[in-house]
């Protein structure tokens, strides 16, 4: 491929996309863009001809779906979870589109079975699944290399280095999956997904020539054992065609340089190694499943000493040594976190590669105060966690004198949204929490075994949409007497405010159907319901109290807006210093509104919304709306 | 063609203070000034009133968006405690551009841990660089009847520093705002400018 710069566009002559046998030059207009990896996956995507896009919201993973889905001309959708993404978009590939699924590494945990269902039937129309994974679990539940999955699944994987290759390798996944009859799995991470870097792109979309249409066989589309049988064969034999595939595939580079170090790398990792061995000769891998073990052999042979450069397991190296060729890599690079240039020159160090000296480290005099992720002013989750708190007896100061632990009186199971925040101090109201949609069925097992202490289990209203309904089903069936706390805010607050099935608005902005939670969990049984406002600590205390003393499964539904969809609940608040004793319960709201200056609490009134939350738990009615303590002080 | 001059820049802050939305804008400048550019943000859980980290680098050609530690020409801290939080990370004899102001974390508040003073924070940086500029950003911005006009501020004081032209900085800043936004971010963006020209020696 070649460029010449005309006009301030780039006009590339470029073959490599073309059929083998027929290689003309094409010129392309291209315009030069700022993306980040998932604009770069979205629009390559568009580019490519999708025509069904499915996703749930998770970080770093959502923007795919947000950047798609402004493509009026295509179908997208936010899904009720993963699994239910992924299986909307088997049917429609069946049915002939080219399809995008896109989710967080542990959605891929909720999709595995249709991921695995789609890889054995097979596909009519392209199937992408992107998927993105967070080495240094800047916001996820866990840290896990998803390649294990692709390889489980027998799907080829594809990983981009920057927002350039994210865009290219878009349409090669639509181009391989239809070829090879295979699912493709594009692999990101946290880096590629958030970085931005400048992308020449095309000025139209393909669309695609299949038309919708779906052609009767049972072998083909039923996974009947006697059927599934010669699929798996044919699954091994498109592995096989895939791995000679891979041999000549463009983004599986050898880049020359010097012999004595040879360095294979994908992804972020490879702009990481590019960085701090700079001399080094490369061999850069956009398809690390399967591998092309000739060229990896032709580039080993080229090199006096070979490293394998990449982010968490040692998936590459040990497939690599499995080869029978000799590398090095996860005993100098660690497996556990992200990578970054620093560490790398570590590792470069420990090789005896890099001879100079670490730089020196500032010595900072005291630990800084850290600022961890907060419950936001106004938060409607503030109030219920601090009711459970205090019936927990859980209310507590940081650095307050530590009471000897007993059993706990009230075990809250949690779940996963903003409101795991609620764990940290001072609220102290979170227990467990190991999964979307895992609290229910923690706090069921805890009851069941005879835990005496109150079991509360507390999940998000997309979080129960999610994969909190099957879990109470369970409860109702096994007549179970937890109480379950839905904090609905009527968003995905975490991810960045995603619409949901209980908002009844689609991703593409129209009016859907809307489901109601409390006809969800009358629907399946429940008896025991109340709801109440995320802002009144009276009503959410009487119901939260009464469902924990009744002997009966119970949901209470605690409702109140996300303060990011309703920034202002009313008059700005503010501490009366001749009333206030400066006992400090205020502080235990936790509230970041809520300042001390020299020990007597102040609000911040630029921060404050409004809630009243504060006002409510003041024992001596010292906060109130400014203009009744003006007026008071008028009189 | 000219050689490009590299410059890896540091924005940290506290998030809702509109740092991502200023890494943009320099991104966007740099690719209209036909430089390489990468831009990567650190969020930690997508929380506001949690510490945000941009890191942007420019020059001929990239390759990793995160800066290596001891790497940064310029640091540009929109809150006092986030400057010297990142200053391990400011080269020796780099630039630091700190908004004096002080946004104390809950803990702080709750009194758990310190805020540091005024001197513990220059003795922090001075560790590393004579050349800071403490600038009262958030007096500025407040001056100009809208505190989310800190970033753009800061924005301001930054361009002294980097090699793109003023239409060039007022171009990608009208790309990223709506058109009710402009005047009153372009009055910020200049206040910027001038507060470090003021003193720039």
């Amino acid at each position: 491929m070649f460029r010449v710069s005309i006009l301030g566009f780039r006009i590339y002559f470029q073959s490599q996309f073309l059929s083998k046998d027929y290689r003309p030059y094409v010129i392309m207009i291209l315009m030069k863009k700022l993306l980040s990896g998932n604009e770069a996956l979205a629009l390559g995507a568009y580019h490519a001809g999708v025509a069904f896009a499915s996703a749930y919201p998770g970080t770093p993973s959502t923007e795919i779906m947000e950047a798609v889905a402004v493509h009026k001309d295509i179908y997208a959708e936010w899904s009720t979870n993963e699994k239910v993404a992924a299986e909307v978009a088997m049917g429609a590939c069946y049915a002939g589109a080219r399809v995008m699924v896109s989710m967080k590494q542990v959605g891929l945990n909720v999709a595995a079975d249709p991921f695995l269902a789609v890889s054995t039937t097979g596909v009519n129309g392209g199937f992408v699944l992107i998927e993105a994974d967070d080495p240094g679990i800047h916001s996820s539940q866990g840290e896990q290399d998803n390649r294990h999955f692709a390889e489980l699944a027998k799907v080829p994987i594809l990983e981009p280095v920057d927002s350039q290759s994210a865009y290219d390798l878009m349409a090669c996944a639509f181009e391989i999956s239809e070829q090879f009859d295979t699912p493709v799995m594009l692999r990101s991470t946290t880096r590629i997904s958030h970085s931005k870097s400048i992308v020449a792109v095309k000025d139209s979309r393909t669309v695609s020539t299949r038309k919708i249409g779906f052609s009767l066989n049972m072998q083909r589309w039923v996974m009947l054992p006697v059927n599934a049988r010669l699929r798996h064969v044919a699954m091994e034999d498109r592995m096989q065609k895939l791995a000679v595939y891979a041999e000549t595939f463009p983004y599986n580079q050898i880049e020359p340089g010097d012999r004595s170090l040879g360095i294979i790398a994908t992804g972020i990792s490879y702009q990481y190694a590019r960085e701090v061995f700079p001399q080094a000769s490369f061999l850069k891998l956009g398809m690390t499943y399967p591998l092309p073990e000739k060229l990896i052999r032709e580039f080993a042979a080229r090199v006096d000493r070979l490293l394998v450069v990449e982010e968490l397991d040692p998936f590459l190296e040990d497939h690599i040594k499995a080869m029978g060729i000799k590398c090095e890599g996860k005993q100098f690079i660690p497996r556990c976190g992200e990578l970054n240039t620093d560490i790398l020159e570590a590792a470069g160090r420990k090789m005896g590669i890099i001879k100079t000296p670490a730089p020196e480290k500032l010595t900072l005099p005291t630990e800084l105060a850290k600022r961890p992720p907060l419950l936001c002013p106004g938060c409607p989750h503030t109030g219920f966690f601090y009711v459970l708190a205090g019936i927990g007896q859980r209310l507590k100061l940081p650095g307050a004198k530590e009471k000897t632990p007993g059993a706990p009186n009230l075990v809250v199971a949690g779940d996963i949204g903003c409101y795991t925040l609620g764990a940290y101090p001072p609220l102290n109201a979170m227990d467990t929490n190991g999964c979307m949609g895992s609290s229910i069925g923690t706090a069921i097992g805890m009851e069941k075994v005879g835990l005496p202490a109150k079991i509360v289990a507390v999940i998000g209203d997309s979080t129960f949409l999610h994969s909190g309904i099957t879990p109470l089903v369970d409860a109702v069936y096994n007549q179970s007497k937890i109480t379950v706390i839905i904090t609905d805010n009527s968003t995905t607050a975490m991810t960045g405010h995603q619409e949901h099935p209980g908002t009844g608005i689609s991703v593409q902005g129209q009016a859907g159907g809307k489901v109601v939670l409390e006809e969800v969990v009358k629907g399946v049984g429940v008896k025991n319901l109340a709801v109440v406002d995320s802002f009144n600590i009276k009503e959410i205390r009487t119901a939260v109290k009464s469902a924990l003393d009744s002997n009966e499964l119970s949901v209470v539904i605690v409702r109140g807006a996300c303060v990011v969809h309703v920034p202002k609940h009313g008059e700005t608040q503010i501490i009366d210093t001749q009333k206030c004793n400066q006992c400090g319960i205020c502080l235990l709201v936790g509230c970041p509104a809520i300042q001390t200056d020299d020990r007597q609490p102040v609000i911040d009134a630029t921060m404050c919304t409004g809630c009243t939350v504060c006002a409510q738990v003041c024992p001596k009615q010292a906060i109130g709306p400014v203009s009744r303590l003006k007026a008071e002080v008028i009189n | 063609m000219t050689t490009k001059t590299k410059s890896d820049l540091l924005l940290t802050g506290v998030g809702g203070q509109g740092n991502i939305l200023a890494s943009d804008i320099i991104g966007e400048v740099a690719l209209t000034a036909g430089y390489d550019v990468k831009k990567t943000d650190t969020l930690g859980m997508a929380q506001r009133g949690g510490s945000v980290v941009s890191h942007v680098r420019i020059a001929e050609k990239v390759y990793s968006p995160l800066i290596q530690e001891g790497g940064v020409d310029i640091l540009l801290a929109f809150e006092k405690l986030e400057g010297i939080r990142w200053a391990n990370y400011l080269r020796p004899g780099g630039i630091a551009i700190i908004n004096n102001h002080a946004l104390p974390p809950l803990s702080v508040n709750l009194g758990a841990e310190k805020y540091p003073s005024d001197i513990e924070i220059m003795q922090i940086l001075q560790q590393r660089t004579g050349k800071i500029y403490l600038v009262p950003g958030t007096l500025k911005a407040n001056e100009l009847g809208n505190t989310r006009t800190l970033n753009i501020f800061m924005l301001g004081c930054l361009s002294v520093f980097l090699p793109f032209t003023v239409p060039d900085w007022q171009a990608a800043i009208q790309k990223h705002l709506p058109e009710k936004l402009w005047k009153l971010n372009m009055a910020a963006f200049a206040a910027g400018r001038k507060e470090v020209e003021n003193v720039h020696v």
